[in-house]
């Protein structure tokens, strides 16, 4: 990727050329999603954007403020040109879902090194604790109230599916936190397939989750009097959710908090022996890591107006953990490149690939059975990805950087204090 | 005035006996040594105050309050820190991270603040990054400020170490084999660190250390053991011509034959 970047820096060497090149690469990308019919790849360009933003030479604010208009705008409303806005919106949102999802294992996993294999688990919380109560389902056992819920409620819901699935993160961190290393992860696996079950079960003796039938005609979100419904308006509800749980991660990354977890990641002794209590560091990563998980889940029971127990398998734990290892573990814009990446190959290419084949295959008569089809071969795939990047990529895409500080201004700072310290004691 | 009172401290590990019934008193802003041959039970003596190990019986007390049954970060928020014998540094994080963390304790930046970015929130995180680059300079490592601690040379680890101890403000300050790989030149400026630390810093300062130069050098006192016991202590000079002290170094014997 840097010689990505020094390439695009030797054709590009004066910042006013950049800012034009990468204004054209918009452009083109942008016009061959309208131009194109079938037009994924100028849509995936076109999101490789962010990407090169990412590495122009350009200063912060601006890219962020480029980058926004770019996923909030442009994107948008390019791709409602092309005749499959709903499904590109539909990417859009699950690539927004799955980044908070990543960023937040991001915290357990990368920041304070506790590996967590049942991620899901918090994800399902979320989406139940909203299906349970903007449906019918709540009237089955709630004693009081009306059900469902209004869809205004959703926004308020938002925030309960972020305590709720916090709460579990606690509930699981407690008993889990004695154990380390592979043990944990075994334990975390344990708890993901729990929850799993337990929602899959829960029918009876009193109908709380409605059991292996899951949950159906949810509520869908009311923003002032609008119904929310179609994947393009969702798309907005992610990418806002999105933003925060960015903004929180990139706060707490470099403040006491977020060096307390890496301390207790990479030497748990000394971080006890400088006061830092583990047992509430470790909690606080399981709390703030689960509730973005908690909060995403909330979006995605009301956009699929559905939900079961079957969207939370350990598959999608697996998942959520390759795109923090693919990502760069502790890697912020990392993980948020893992999960575009992961979620594009599932819903987009591999998709492509096997409707290419199989229409390769009907008009030169070649039969391919359909379990070769790469559709079908997520896991071969993930898994491959996976111990390529072990073999020789360990630090992933995008590796993790740890925050440099202004020497010379800390050098400033310094002096002037101790040059007020001085003068001050001569005062008095 | 002691600061440090040790009474009758015994560790067992099933039937082995790392330490017995040691009782040690220690003066306020002095330097104490530790020493005794390999296996002695210094260092498990060392865990037992920073409440890694909790004692078989026996109490510990600090200005008279018991530390036993405190957990470690509680031990440390008392006031006693230390390094320890096989480096341990957060070596995925930059130097002056490194010692940020060690003023954990002593930093009122809640993460909810953080969040909301109210400005005397990140007034304590820049005047903590400030004084974290002073101490940087004190024990002489400002200039791989932004470098990985993991990267340092073995000398440097060893200073930051105690560069990230005395970031936390201690009252006592445990040193584990602070000269352990160093050349004399390292040992001399560490020498001077650790007096410039108890004049500067007002710490008192314990310390296990093999070499014996500079713990004849630096100590006030000096509490030798062996096999888990207190054999002999006093000044640096009564523990120089101690027989027992001695014989344990060199074996039976070597005192008769001189």
């Amino acid at each position: 990727m840097t010689s990505l970047g020094a390439l695009f820096n030797k054709i590009a060497e004066s910042k006013r050329n950049q800012i034009i090149l990468f204004i054209a690469y918009v452009l083109v990308t942008g016009l061959g999603l309208i131009l194109l019919p079938d037009s994924t790849v100028a849509f995936l360009l076109l999101l490789f954007s962010i990407l090169i933003l990412y590495y122009i030479d350009f200063n912060l604010k601006a890219k962020w403020i480029t980058g926004l208009v770019i996923l909030a705008v442009i994107v948008p409303f390019i791709s409602s040109f092309s005749g499959s806005y709903q499904t590109y919106m539909e990417v859009g949102t699950l690539v927004g879902i799955y980044c908070a999802m990543a960023l937040g294992l991001n915290i357990v996993v990368g920041f304070a090194g506790l590996l967590d294999l049942g991620f899901i688990a918090f994800f399902a919380v979320g989406a139940y604790s909203y299906a349970i109560f903007a449906s019918g389902q709540a009237a089955k056992f709630m004693p009081f109230g009306h059900y469902p819920l209004p869809g205004g409620t959703f926004w308020i819901f938002i925030l309960i599916g972020a305590f709720v699935a916090a709460l579990f993160g606690i509930i699981l961190g407690v008993p889990v936190l004695r154990v380390r290393g592979d043990y944990l992860a075994i334990v975390t696996l344990g708890f993901g397939e729990i929850i799993r079950i337990l929602l899959n079960n829960m029918d009876h003796p009193i109908n709380i989750t409605n059991g292996s039938m899951g949950i159906a005609s949810i509520t869908p979100p009311n923003f002032f009097g609008i119904s929310i419904g179609s994947s393009s308006q969702f798309y907005y509800i992610a990418l806002c959710i999105f933003l925060v749980v960015i903004y929180i991660v990139r706060k707490l990354e470099n403040s006491k908090l977020g060096r307390a977890w890496k301390a207790v990641r990479d030497n748990e002794i000394a971080a006890q022996a400088m006061g830092i209590p583990l047992v509430k560091t470790k909690l606080a990563a399981f709390a703030i890591g689960a509730s973005f998980s908690g909060m995403m889940g909330v979006v995605f029971a009301a956009k699929q107006m559905f939900v079961d127990a079957t969207s939370f398998t350990y598959l999608e734990s697996t998942i959520v953990l390759v795109m923090v290892i693919l990502g760069g573990m502790g890697s912020v814009p990392g993980v948020i490149l893992g999960a575009a990446v992961v979620i594009i190959l599932r819903t987009q290419v591999l998709t492509n690939i096997s409707n290419w084949l199989s229409s390769l295959s009907a008009t030169y008569g070649i039969p391919i059975p359909p379990a070769l089809s790469p559709e079908k071969m997520q896991l071969l795939i993930f898994g491959l990805l996976l111990i390529i990047f072990a073999l020789y990529r360990t630090q992933g895409l995008i590796p993790h950087k740890n925050r440099k500080v202004d020497v010379a201004r800390l050098e400033r700072e310094s002096a002037e204090l101790a040059h007020k310290a001085s003068s001050g004691g001569a005062d008095s | 005035m002691n600061i440090l009172e040790v009474n009758h401290l015994t560790k067992k590990f099933g039937g082995l006996t790392a330490t017995s019934d040691i009782t040690m008193n220690i003066e306020k802003n002095s330097i104490t040594a530790v020493i005794g041959p390999n296996g002695a039970g210094k260092t498990t003596f060392f865990n037992m105050i920073t409440a890694v190990y909790k004692p078989t019986s026996g109490d510990i007390l600090l200005n008279g309050k018991s530390l036993v049954g405190l957990k470690p970060h509680q031990v440390s928020q008392f006031g006693i820190t230390r390094t320890f014998q096989n480096i341990r540094l957060f070596n995925d994080m930059t130097v002056l991270e490194n010692v940020l963390v060690g003023m954990h304790q002593n930093l009122k930046s809640h993460w909810v603040g953080t969040l909301l970015q109210l400005p005397h929130i990140r007034r304590i995180e820049e005047n903590a990054k400030i004084e974290a680059y002073d101490i940087l300079k004190y024990v002489g490592l400002d200039k791989y400020t932004n470098e990985n601690a993991g990267n340092l040379a073995y000398g440097a680890q060893r200073r930051l170490e105690i560069g990230r101890a005395i970031a936390a403000k201690p009252k006592i300050l445990l040193l584990d084999e602070p000269a352990a790989g160093m050349n004399p030149k390292e040992t001399d400026r560490l020498t001077q660190l650790i007096y410039d630390l108890r004049t500067k810093l007002d710490v008192t300062i314990i310390l296990i250390e093999h070499d014996m130069k500079l713990v004849m050098k630096i100590s006030d006192f000096i509490y030798v053991l062996d096999h888990g016991e207190l054999i002999a202590s006093g000044k640096p000079e009564e523990i120089r011509s101690n027989k027992r002290v001695i014989e344990a170094y060199l074996g039976k014997g070597a005192v008769a034959n001189d």
